[in-house]
């Protein structure tokens, strides 16, 4: 019975982790930092609940590590992808912005409202 | 007790899908709504998982993982469009 | 044809997929899976494997491979903590930029590895790879300059991938 609660606790953790994530979107000034606290600060909350799932069901630990690792892999890729899609087309960054330097390497293509 | 506990984690993640709600509504570009339906996705994920087990249905895993997978298809679409038109 | 060691090589991975995705050893289930392995590999043409890929048997590059998984790991942990201080802090000690880092890596596999870590630790972002120079979004940008900046968030995980990748 001890391993139940300890995986749930872990759940209870991991859960936090998710919901600062969706307060960090909530809160931040701009797209680069709500990915940056959106899409990020999720990971750990993901592998901690599927970890804590995994202990209190072990028999189910080897698919929670595969959905662990699958978000780890493609996490990175698709705020990469929707970052650099982002800056390209110009999402304007807070003011609070103390550098670019990716601004000065290319012109900035104004396109349609994404 | 256990149960509890993840009773309790469920609630704190349907709170968070709500903030991610928010975001998602208010926008303000649709670049900004993309990142709220992968925090979403990112929440719903694992939330999924516990609620597999707390209702003892291994089924609901392999929801978790073709629901992560389709909406990294889905960002990933958009982005592309986003950078170069389809 | 010349793709063809990479395909044989894709097989293996894929083939371990199907089995850890399907959680059973049943023969009809290995059969099938060995098909789908094959189609997937086929049609993908091998990528992202290549008959370099193998070298990651080699002992010392095996033992730092096994290595960077604590250490990444420990980064996340760090990183993670970090960024959800920022959040819940009702000031948020936030001053984000976008600034270069150079790489020593020279294999894009290596480059790919190394931008998926630095996005993976929160409060660094790949935007765009351009050459040896990744443009990196940071939440808090506590050094401007390249040499900087690089210090700060490469060489950490260029020890390790340099081996691994190398």
């Amino acid at each position: 019975m001890v391993h139940h609660i300890v995986g749930a606790v872990f759940v209870l953790i991991g859960a936090l982790f998710l919901f600062l994530g969706a307060l960090g979107i909530v809160r931040m000034p701009d797209l680069y930092n709500r990915m940056q606290t959106g899409t990020k600060a999720t990971t750990l909350g993901n592998v901690l609940t599927m970890l804590g799932l995994g202990i209190m069901h072990p028999a189910w630990l080897l698919k929670l590590t595969l959905i662990a690792l699958f978000v780890l892999f493609t996490n990175p890729i698709s705020s990469h992808a929707l970052a650099r899609a982002a800056h390209r087309v110009g999402v304007p960054m807070t003011p609070l912005t103390v550098k670019d330097t990716l601004k000065d390497k290319k012109p900035v293509v104004k396109e349609a409202e994404v | 007790m256990a149960n509890l506990l993840l009773e309790l984690a469920l609630a704190i993640g349907a709170a968070g899908t709500l903030l991610a709600v928010v975001r998602l509504v208010k926008g303000p570009r649709a670049a900004s709504r993309a990142v709220a339906l992968d925090v979403l996705t990112l929440i719903t994920m694992p939330m999924m998982a516990a609620y597999g087990l707390y209702a003892g249905r291994q089924i609901y895993l392999d929801v978790a993982l073709v629901y992560g997978i389709l909406s990294f298809l889905g960002v990933t679409a958009l982005a592309r469009y986003a950078d170069r038109g389809v | 044809m010349q793709r063809l060691p990479s395909i044989l090589i894709a097989i293996g991975p894929l083939w371990l997929l199907w089995i850890a995705l399907t959680g059973s050893t049943d023969p009809e289930e290995l059969v099938a899976g060995g098909i789908v392995a094959v189609l997937v590999a086929v049609l993908a043409g091998g990528e992202p494997f290549s008959p370099a890929s193998l070298k990651i048997f080699q002992p010392r590059r095996f033992a730092y491979a096994l290595a960077y998984i604590p250490y990444m790991i420990w980064a996340i942990i760090v990183a993670n903590f970090d960024v959800a201080r920022r959040v819940i802090a009702p000031k948020m000690p936030i001053r984000p930029g976008i600034v270069t880092v150079k790489t020593k890596l020279k294999t894009p596999v290596g480059r790919l590895a190394l931008a998926n870590s630095i996005t993976l630790t929160p409060g660094t972002l790949t935007v765009d790879i351009c050459g040896d120079e990744l443009c990196i979004h940071w939440i808090y940008v506590a050094h401007e300059d390249i040499e900087g900046a690089t210090r700060e968030i490469v060489e950490g995980f260029e020890k390790y991938l340099e081996v691994i990748f190398g």
